[in-house]
């Protein structure tokens, strides 16, 4: 599922951007998107997302490379030509208008009849369940009502590709699941290919086919949600995705799918080399808190085990959470699941802990 | 809980109660209305309490608001007032007032003997306090050459043949040569009560013989206006009891005062002066206001002057006219620099600002002086046309001392009015819009004027209530560039208040001014809605 090749229907060719002819803002960025994907550009605030957004959107003009739509280069044509449709963080509706009025706008400018109009914002407001607002005005709706509104604009059009801009970023928690749910079920359903930013890691991993997790200017790794979080690339994503625990070391010697590392405390562990190369470099040993084991009877035998002390533990209803301290690193977290078998333990207690090889990830440091 | 409060309530026994956390009580009755801790319905609890507040920010701001009324309010209620205003008639003539109200006029609309006879009294202690010729003036408003009649009147009415009266009555008895006695007999009520027009002028005689010269009444004859007074009360048919000496009149040798005053200026027998008196003997007048609307009061009512003189309508016209100019020409001018200002990065945004602002910290006599240099006909402007051929030496442009010179300052002092408001309201607008609407399918211009420039506009509302108000109450620009066919109502009304001192005509044309800028106002809340106007 790399989407590259003649295949792509959005792609980013070695594209760089600079605001000030000093800092990169975008280095050296290659995408490609299939048509019907929903991508997710997921980082910290800073990273660039917006900036690829409004390039792809035309509103910022790339440094150097190239950007293609369908196939063909649009670094020279004007937005209102490129027929995308945006979303954007704000919404953007034009408060002088009634919700009918702005989804017809993009209607108007295309000079589409206008019984053909009437018809399309009628069915674009149907889609999004706001069919009886036509005639108010945005600030008479609530946040999450104008969020639809602004998601049926963007599509009233019908455009092949749209961008959101963390479009949910103002709602609550409970609509923001609702509208994540809505947006993917419409995506899907109307086959729309989407560009999705966000800095909201449960959304970019419940909604997308692909997730792209930026840092610094450059993908740190594009892949699925589930191959993100399992099988992160590097420390950068293994630490922004998910709840994680990293162990310091060096790599003591390397044999195909395993490697062994040595801590910086002394103990020996077997990892999976992921982007280590070389005995004796410098690596952060990343395991998941869910996939640390501390029933010994679960583990394969020879497995190598850590020594642990409990420092805190806390209960969350569905789960446990302890927190340990190990290998001389006191944030070290385990989660294990509520059930009637799991031990509940007690701050001071000493226990052994362990976990399969290929859950612990050597990465660079 | 419920218990301890319904004991305290045996009017309402089972009422139910909602505990409140503070351990206050809510109560309800059982359709009654919402009641509070202390028993008192809820919503009077409520603005009692919000009135203390209310109170207290009132006293927070009422030194302010006492300042504010008593230096700014007042002062414009009572200019305002002015132009109704007209006690000057009624103040210094009450007697003719009186007099001339219950007059026919029967003959050829001149007073008869009684009424002039008033009107002497009264033109005679005006003249003594010198008030003859304000009043002059002040009639002169309404016909012109009043002012030169009482002031040459004034100064003769002292002399006037009427010392024949005093002479005839000491002659018929030597009491009335004694001051003391005059002043004995002005003190007997029964003897006031007789001889009403003689108490009358006495006693102003009296008043003028202490205020004026200092003088004790007691010590001195009366003026001939007492004796005058007196052969007329007794000539009456006046008896008036002892100690008053019992003279017969009938004999006496008489004089017409209305004679003596036709004689001293026969326009003391035109109609025209006796109805303008007695038109402006009210204490309130429309005389201002029918003036101020080039009106005027003929015999067969109230019409419009005839069409040359109507310089006022003229002047308001031509004010409305040319500030509706001004505030149009402050909109072209000023929209694509708000555009630029909010659209512009910060740095040079600010280099703008700086050009925008840098007028208000320059003198407006400079800048409108500039104005003069630029535009006078061998000014820079003219020379420059002339200089590159667009128009010829002997035919130079007239762009000062005229409507044109008003218009070209007037816009450039007013500009960042218009400015300042555009401005800010169009700092609001997100650029985000105009993105979108981009990425909608729209081009830059279907994006600007659909999207951008509806939501700028309450910023031209606003900007042009404040340009165009403030130009209409415009001075010294207009003073300045503005010849004679560039100029405002207000020059006029700055004439009338310090050249002419026609202090209430000025305020009529304040008050017609105040009046039109208020209906334009409530005009354009009916068409634009005042809420569309923001400032930012
Ligand atoms: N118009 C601009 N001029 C100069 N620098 C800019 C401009 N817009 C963004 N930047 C810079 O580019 C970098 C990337 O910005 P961008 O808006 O793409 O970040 P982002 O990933 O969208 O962040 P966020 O999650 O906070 O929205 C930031 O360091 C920002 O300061
Ligand atoms: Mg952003």
């Amino acid at each position: 599922m790399d989407g590259s090749g003649n295949a792509a229907f959005v792609a980013f060719e070695r594209v760089q951007k600079s605001y000030d002819g000093e800092t990169l803002v975008v280095k050296d960025l290659n995408l490609s998107m299939p048509k019907g994907e929903f991508l997710t550009m997921l980082g910290p605030s800073g990273s660039g997302k917006t900036t690829c957004l409004m390039m792809l959107a035309g509103f910022e003009t790339a440094t150097h490379g190239e950007i293609k739509l369908d196939g063909q280069s649009i670094n020279n044509i004007p937005p209102h030509k490129r027929g995308i449709g945006m979303v954007f963080q704000n919404y953007a509706l034009f408060p002088h208008m009634t919700v009918a009025e702005n989804l017809s706008f993009p209607l108007e400018v295309r000079k589409i009849s206008k019984s053909d109009r009437e018809a399309k914002v009628k069915r674009a407001l149907d889609m999004v369940q706001m069919g009886e607002f036509g005639n108010r005005r945005p600030a008479q709706l609530s946040g999450g009502q104008q969020q639809r509104i602004a998601l049926a604009r963007a599509l009233v059009f019908e455009p092949e590709l749209v961008l959101m801009d963390e479009p949910l970023g103002a709602l609550d928690k409970q609509l923001r699941e609702h509208m994540q749910f809505e947006i993917t079920r419409l995506a899907h359903n109307l086959g729309i290919t989407t560009v999705y930013v966000t800095h909201d890691q449960t959304e970019a991993l419940t909604m997308s086919d692909r997730v792209a997790v930026f840092d610094d200017g450059r993908i740190q790794q594009l892949a699925p949600p589930d191959k993100l979080y399992e099988e992160p690339d590097n420390s950068f994503v293994a630490q922004f995705i998910g709840e994680n625990n990293t162990l310091l070391g060096k790599v003591e010697e390397i044999s195909g799918e395993t490697c062994k590392v040595r801590l910086d405390s002394g103990e020996l562990i077997v990892a999976k080399p992921v982007n280590v190369s070389e005995v004796g470099e410098r690596t952060r040993v990343s395991i998941r808190p869910e996939r640390v084991e501390m029933n010994m009877e679960r583990l394969q035998d020879g497995a190598f085990t850590l020594k642990a002390e409990v420092l805190e533990f806390i209960y969350m209803g569905d789960i446990y959470r302890t927190r340990l301290r190990v290998a001389g690193h006191e944030d070290f977290v385990v989660k294990t699941r509520n059930a009637p078998d799991q031990p509940r333990l007690k701050p001071g207690e000493r226990i052994e802990i362990g976990w399969l090889p290929e859950d612990c990830r050597a990465l660079d440091s | 809980m419920s218990d301890q409060t319904a004991s305290g309530r045996p009017e309402s026994p089972q009422s139910p109660v909602a505990a409140l956390p503070g351990g206050e009580v809510t109560e309800r009755d059982q359709d009654g209305p919402m009641l509070a801790a202390d028993g008192r319905p809820l919503k009077s609890s409520l603005a009692r309490a919000l009135r203390r507040e209310k109170l207290r920010a009132l006293a927070l701001i009422a030194p302010l608001l006492v300042f504010i009324f008593i230096s700014f309010v007042l002062p414009i209620a009572d200019m305002l007032f002015r132009s109704v205003q007209n006690d000057i008639v009624a103040d210094t003539l009450p007697r003719t007032v009186v007099a001339l109200a219950n007059d026919p006029l029967e003959e050829e609309g001149v007073p008869s003997e009684s009424t002039f006879a008033q009107f002497y009294t009264d033109l005679y202690i005006a003249e003594e306090y010198k008030e003859h010729t304000r009043l002059g003036s002040r009639l002169n408003y309404e016909m012109s050459g009043i002012s030169s009649l009482f002031r040459g009147t004034g100064r003769a009415v002292g002399r006037f043949d009427t010392d024949i009266y005093a002479d005839q009555f000491e002659a018929a008895d030597p009491a009335f040569e004694d001051p003391a006695a005059w002043a004995d007999w002005m003190a007997d009520d029964d003897i006031r009560a007789a001889l009403p027009l003689t108490t009358d002028a006495y006693d102003a005689w009296a008043g003028i013989a202490v205020e004026l010269d200092e003088d004790n009444p007691a010590e001195e004859d009366p003026e001939d206006i007492v004796y005058t007074s007196l052969y007329r009360d007794l000539a009456n048919g006046a008896a008036p009891p002892a100690p008053f000496p019992q003279v017969d009149v009938s004999g006496f040798e008489s004089v017409s005062i209305r004679e003596l005053f036709i004689e001293e200026d026969e326009d003391w027998a035109d109609p025209e002066v006796w109805e303008t008196i007695r038109a402006y003997s009210s204490r309130y007048t429309s005389g201002y206001f029918l003036n101020a609307a080039d009106m005027q009061t003929t015999p067969e009512g109230v019409e419009l002057r005839p069409e040359n003189e109507r310089v006022y309508m003229t002047l308001f016209v031509r004010t409305l006219w040319m500030s509706l100019v001004i505030t149009f020409s402050c909109i072209l001018l000023a929209y694509p620099i708000s555009f630029l200002l909010a659209t512009l990065p910060a740095r040079h945004a600010n280099l703008l600002m700086i050009l925008v602002l840098l007028p208000f910290w320059t003198s407006l006599l400079v800048r409108t002086s500039a104005w003069k240099v630029l535009l006078q006909n061998e000014g820079v402007i003219n020379d420059i046309l002339v200089w590159i051929g667009i128009v010829s030496d002997t035919n130079r442009l007239a762009l000062i001392n005229n409507a044109t010179g008003t218009i070209i300052a007037m816009t450039h002092i007013l500009l960042p009015f218009m400015i300042l408001p555009l401005y800010s309201v169009m700092k609001t607008i997100p650029p985000s819009y105009m993105r979108a609407a981009r990425s909608l399918g729209a081009k830059d211009w279907t994006a600007f004027w659909r999207v951008w420039f509806p939501l700028s506009v309450p910023g031209i509302g606003a900007g042009s209530i404040l340009v165009f108000i403030m130009s209409i109450g415009y001075y010294i620009t207009p003073e300045i560039v503005g010849g004679t066919r560039g100029v405002f109502i207000s020059n006029r009304i700055a004439y009338h208040i310090s050249t002419s001192l026609n202090w209430g005509l000025a305020a009529a044309l304040g008050t017609i001014l105040l009046v039109v800028v208020l209906a334009l106002y409530w005009v354009y809340d009916r068409l634009v809605g005042i809420d569309n106007v923001k400032l930012g």
